[in-house]
């Protein structure tokens, strides 16, 4: 075939794609141009081409930052916590929920932790701070009726990552339950007959059939949520935490934030961000790679 | 579909049972406490009486919210978002997951398309670029800054055109033998066969939209221009005294801050609980599509 009628055969896919391709160069590759001004001192008015450069000052800055340490490990601990609460829930619940002969009851209980998955992060942050309130919100005053003092669940920097890693947990495990689920409906039958007929019980079943069933599964998603480590999630925290909490939960987004949004210190916030995006770039690289090595996983 | 050949011991079994009625407990607590304290009187909730049933049962909350213009505007703002976002986002979606998932013979550019559009969920270049670039395209404090720069969401993408590839290939070529051509096909072939997995993503994409916050909050320069999440991060979780007018500060005192706080959270939670049961329905067979691979 000539590359002509070739063109022509596909000019209609091109036509297609026309509109994402402008809209992705200019609002997701255009802002990847902006980069440069990690390394430039940005002066209001005077945009990306009229700054003037200077090196990696504020790479330097940014190393000098007191608490760039302290939050750069905050980002970690409760993004590395979420991952691993946020497989081990969603794994037990699906095989408790596969346990249950009563369909009705399933399908009940399903409904029921499913939904918080589709709240925004605002509407349960509304919630939370309402219950988990040490002045008479419903999480405490219950705590108070055996005997315990308040707890300042979001106020107290020592229990902040933990509430943190909890509510996230509550949100999600029933969405994650799904997805495990899923996999557990996929096992060959056959196999749990000749189980039985080998003589397996139950828990043997469970250990040499379900669970190695749905291991390519949990490795899958264990190794893709290790591109999230610098991920603790912006949305949850913002909307959650307070000066009185910075120490164990400020986290890296939510530094860039109040740097860039709140100080207009562009050039220092875009540093930064260019840092996080370069580490999660490569670790979601060999999260790639092994998903595809152990799992069998490809995006495409 | 239950595949359990041996049954869980009786004590185990209303264990398990046990357990997950629990769980269930536990995720419906928070939002059924938001319920009863919405229609509960202000003393009432102060006096932290409300456990999961009205006390002292009023509509005063919701009178006080629904008489408030910036929560109606706000409302109003989120709606139009939706109407407009969600119809962007799936004929962009559909055009792209088309040429996508096209075989290399047909569509030689296909690989660097996927990668065009992949590489942009795996790298970005951060808030601040992001923030500045859609300044200079002049959206800051526009309605159109909450639909064009989300316009492709690109995962939906990858979804539809591994679904559409799940398709037989023979359907297509004997449209093709007819004279059929790509839009044909697309339109006419592959779409209508791809009906639950379209409603999926609108689904998906219709709460996204209305779950958005941040975008809202820091594009938009003027509250009355704010969907209603950005309304209630700004006024409801981080109060911000700017944001409260002389009407809104007069007025909390005279009902419980807490008792409106949960009428609005609730209002803006209802729309989500409409969808909950098609997006149930739906969701289980989007994602087991999406990890079909090509």
């Amino acid at each position: 075939m000539t590359s002509r009628r070739r063109l022509v055969r596909e000019l209609p896919l091109y036509l297609m794609l026309a509109p994402a391709v402008v809209v992705v160069l200019i609002y997701s590759y255009a802002p990847m141009v902006g980069i440069v001004m990690a390394f430039q001192r940005v002066l209001p008015g005077r945009g990306i081409f009229g700054s003037p450069w200077i090196g990696l000052d504020n790479f330097a800055f940014m190393i000098r930052m007191p608490n760039i340490l302290q939050v750069l490990w905050n980002t970690i601990r409760i993004a590395g916590l979420k991952a691993v609460a946020g497989v081990i829930v969603p794994v037990a619940v699906a095989l408790m929920l596969n346990n249950v002969t009563s369909q009705a009851f399933k399908r009940t209980v399903q409904t029921i932790i499913y939904l918080p998955h589709f709240l925004s992060w605002v509407i349960l942050a509304g919630i939370f701070i309402e219950i988990l309130s040490p002045s008479g919100g419903a999480v405490n005053l219950l705590l108070g009726r055996v005997g315990i003092e308040p707890i300042y669940f979001l106020g107290d920097d020592r229990i902040f990552p933990w509430t943190m890693v909890a509510t996230d947990v509550w949100k999600s495990f029933g969405f994650g339950a799904i997805i495990y689920l899923a996999a557990l409906t996929d096992i060959d039958p056959t196999l749990y007959e000749a189980a039985v007929v080998d003589g397996a019980g139950r828990r043997q079943q469970t250990r040499h059939i379900t669970l190695p069933g749905i291991s390519g599964t949990i490795i899958m998603l264990s190794t893709l949520s290790l591109g999230n480590i610098l991920n603790a999630g912006f949305d949850q925290i913002f909307n959650l935490y307070g000066p009185v909490v910075y120490r164990t939960g400020d986290i890296i987004d939510t530094l860039v934030y109040r740097i860039g949004i709140a100080n207009f210190q562009y050039g220092v916030a875009t540093a930064v961000g260019l840092f996080k995006s370069v580490v999660s770039l490569i670790l979601i690289g060999i999260a790639y790679r092994l998903a595809d090595k152990w799992a069998d996983y490809r995006i495409f | 579909m239950n595949q359990r050949i041996v049954k869980l011991p009786f004590l185990e079994n209303v264990a398990n049972l046990a357990l997950l009625a629990l769980l269930g407990l536990l995720c419906a607590f928070p939002i059924v406490h938001t319920l009863a304290l919405s229609f509960s009187s202000a003393s009432a909730a102060s006096a932290g009486l409300v456990t999961l049933w009205p006390v002292a049962f009023t509509t005063q909350a919701y009178r006080f919210v629904l008489e408030n213009p910036a929560f109606i505007r706000s409302f109003g703002v989120s709606t139009m978002r939706v109407l407009v976002g969600v119809p962007v986002n799936m004929i962009l979606t559909i055009l792209v997951a088309y040429p996508l998932s096209r075989s290399k013979e047909e569509f030689r550019a296909r690989g660097f398309f996927a990668w065009f559009f992949v590489i942009t969920v795996l790298f970005s270049g951060g808030l601040i670029p992001w923030y500045m670039v859609i300044g200079q395209t002049g959206l800051i404090d526009s309605f159109w800054a909450l639909i064009i720069p989300g316009a492709l969401p690109v995962f939906n993408v990858i979804l539809l055109a591994n679904s559409f590839r799940s398709i037989p290939k023979e359907l297509e070529e004997a449209a093709a033998m007819d004279g059929a051509g790509h839009w044909t096909i697309l339109f006419r072939v592959l779409l209508p066969l791809s009906l639950p997995i379209l409603a999926t993503l609108t689904l998906f994409v219709a709460v996204a939209h209305w779950n958005a916050w941040f975008d809202g909050m820091i594009l938009m320069n003027s509250p009355a221009k704010y969907p209603l999440q950005s309304y209630l991060q700004t006024v409801v979780i981080n109060p911000d005294p700017r944001m409260l007018t002389e009407r809104d500060l007069a007025l909390l005192q005279l009902i419980s801050n807490r008792t409106t706080r949960a009428a609005q959270i609730f209002i803006a939670m209802i729309p989500i609980l409409i969808v909950y049961p098609f997006l149930q329905r739906y969701f289980t067979t989007g994602i087991k599509l999406g990890s079909v691979k090509g």
